[in-house]
């Protein structure tokens, strides 16, 4: 399917980030600096509260102030400090494991589709088995196991969806292998590795940083859902996913704020990364569109 | 064609034996359930001879021996926690995941197709552009925050719909939507994208230049061609759901497979994980399987590659 995807000329930089789309790389930019800049932002400690002060609502409805402007949950800590600090989890989690899966597939995959034969047919059979596993149960599992903590989330979610860029990467690969430079390289005399390495990795990179801008999302979406099972980041830890867990102890009383601020954050930040997924991928890979 | 359905078969049921072992292997090493199943006190006697009920005191390869053996017998063992058979177990909450899935899924295809049809008829315009964002946000706002929000606001808030367990439609109808707006997205994408294939095909051209009124090339020749991959994403996605469920369950309380797994998972009950990982499991490469023969039997091109 990707037979002509490296010998298209390749536009220049400009050219490619001339209409970038700006509402998500708005609302992304802003999330990473709220995120680096979480200690000075917060108004208050997010992990201790004032048990004095629990269940306190958003300022502008009666009962709420300014001193804890988006409210306060069960334990009395403030919703605003934990939405910030939780901005770093998410999006240090979702970077991070992306990057783990994305470089774990690619590499399996350039090797299974240039060397073939026995490894091919050992890492086709693992993708299989692993694609047979709803992706969330095989997760839950493997938390079962490690135990929860930021580390082993990056850790199981990079194990659970490096697959998907195994597949793309040997499809791409098995339609490179069979092109001229290749094969001129190997004549050369240039080694399986020098060949994987410098000729077949640089043409595959491409659809590799389009799938993991388009992993992205999942990828958060799968941490939150995580946390809220409470199999993901551990408590007291703000992650938004702990945050709507915790929420629930409200809901049915109507406090709910802390189950709307910390969907609103989610779902902002997981929309902004799907559109800038699908902007990438028009721009650098057409042949990915069918994804 | 037969060569190619045997290979085809034979990587299933090797994906299967892999399976077994990897989810058997996985699951002995959250831990040692006998800690779960006796008291705190429990004497280092009672403790084996627990250990000798579950058969958890044989070596390795021949727990899974066991598994394996029984298992071809149709027999997934007792649960560790409700000693009653895991096959009991699993169909006692399946119709309940089933009810879940298939409303969900009628959910998706009556809100996913339509307005697949009415995008790709009206590319670029109003309709289009409203259903990229009804399927951007499907695919953005993760399940389970959808069903908190309509909680919020039709159980808390207008007091409609009751907020968990089963019961009648009123109880199916947050989960179902829950559930199914990201399916929904999805078969709505597939519809629009296969129905612009079809439109710009040669027989719909010559559809129109016969003169056909508009609705009528729509309805009869692009519509019928462009349903069958929707259909075959649905399929799948049909059995997805029953088992990514879990999420959506957990909100609304929802006693279905996925409760079950993720109970079984934190008691460490062996056997109840082991047995629903293995039916999913089945349930997904036989579709797949399917899905190939099915492709391989349409298009001649599939069964000759490697």
């Amino acid at each position: 399917m990707s037979a002509t995807s490296a010998i298209r000329p390749t536009p220049s930089v400009a050219a490619r980030l001339g209409d970038v789309p700006i509402f998500p790389v708005a609302v992304l930019a802003f999330i990473t600096l709220v995120a680096i800049f979480a200690d000075f932002l917060a108004p208050h400690d997010p992990q201790f509260g004032n048990l004095a002060e629990r269940f306190r609502p958003p300022f502008w409805i009666a009962g709420g102030s300014i001193k804890h402007a988006l409210g306060t949950d069960h334990l009395g800590r403030d919703v605003l400090s934990r939405l910030i600090f939780g901005a770093r989890v998410s999006l240090v989690v979702g970077f991070t494991a992306v990057i783990f899966a994305g470089v774990v597939g690619t590499v399996l995959g350039i090797l299974s589709g240039y060397l073939g034969g026995w490894v091919d047919q050992v890492v086709m059979r693992i993708v299989d088995t692993w694609l047979a596993l709803p992706a969330l149960t095989f997760a839950i599992f493997l938390a079962a196991i490690v135990g929860p903590s930021e580390m082993n989330i990056v850790i199981i979610l990079g194990a659970v969806y490096w697959t998907r860029y195994a597949r793309i990467v040997r499809g791409e690969v098995l339609s490179l292998k069979e092109r001229e430079f290749v094969r001129l390289a190997i004549v050369a005399g240039a080694s399986k590795f020098t060949i994987m390495r410098r000729h077949i990795l640089p043409n595959v990179v491409n659809s590799a940083i389009v799938l993991a801008s388009l992993m992205l999302g999942v990828v958060i979406v799968a941490e939150a859902s995580l946390s809220f099972l409470g199999v993901g980041v551990p408590p007291p830890k703000p992650a938004w996913g702990v945050m709507l867990s915790d929420g629930k102890q409200g809901l049915m009383v109507g406090y709910w704020w802390l189950t709307v601020m910390p969907g609103v954050a989610i779902a902002l930040l997981v929309l902004s990364a799907n559109l800038l997924g699908d902007w990438l991928r028009v721009k650098l890979d057409p042949q990915l569109r069918q994804l | 064609m037969k060569q190619y359905i045997l290979r085809r078969l034979g990587y299933s049921l090797l994906s299967l034996v892999l399976l077994s072992l990897t989810i058997f292997l996985f699951i002995r090493l959250t831990g040692d359930p006998t800690t779960l199943l006796t008291e705190p006190g429990a004497s280092a006697a009672d403790i084996e001879a627990v250990r000798h009920r579950l058969g958890l005191d044989l070596p390795l390869w021949k727990q899974y021996a066991v598994f394996v053996f029984s298992l071809l017998r149709g027999d997934l063992g007792d649960s560790f926690y409700y000693q009653t058979p895991v096959f009991e177990l699993y169909f006692s909450r399946l119709p309940n995941s089933l009810t879940l899935a298939i409303a969900a899924m009628g959910f998706s295809l009556v809100l996913g197709i339509p307005s697949g049809i009415l995008a790709s008829v009206r590319v670029g315009r109003f309709w289009d552009n409203a259903g990229k964002i009804f399927a951007l946000l499907g695919l953005s706002v993760p399940s389970f925050l959808v069903g908190l929000l309509m909680i919020l606001f039709f159980s808390v808030y207008l007091q409609w719909l009751p907020s968990s367990g089963t019961g009648g439609i009123s109880h199916l109808l947050m989960p179902a939507f829950a559930l199914g707006w990201y399916f929904a997205a999805a078969h709505m994408r597939m519809t629009r994208s296969s129905m612009l294939e079809v439109l710009g095909s040669e027989y719909v051209k010559l559809a129109r230049l016969k003169g056909l009124p508009e609705s009528m090339v729509i309805a009869k020749h692009a519509f019928k061609n462009a349903l069958i991959p929707v259909l075959t994403l649905a399929g799948i996605n049909l059995i997805q759901m029953i088992n990514v469920a879990v999420v959506v369950e957990t909100v609304f309380a929802w006693p279905g497979i996925g409760r079950l797994l993720y109970e079984g998972v934190s008691f460490r009950d062996f056997p109840v994980v082991q047995g629903i990982v293995i039916m999913g499991g089945a349930m997904i490469v036989a579709t797949n399987l399917l899905v190939d023969i099915v492709y391989a039997t349409i298009d001649p091109r599939i069964r000759m590659e490697k």
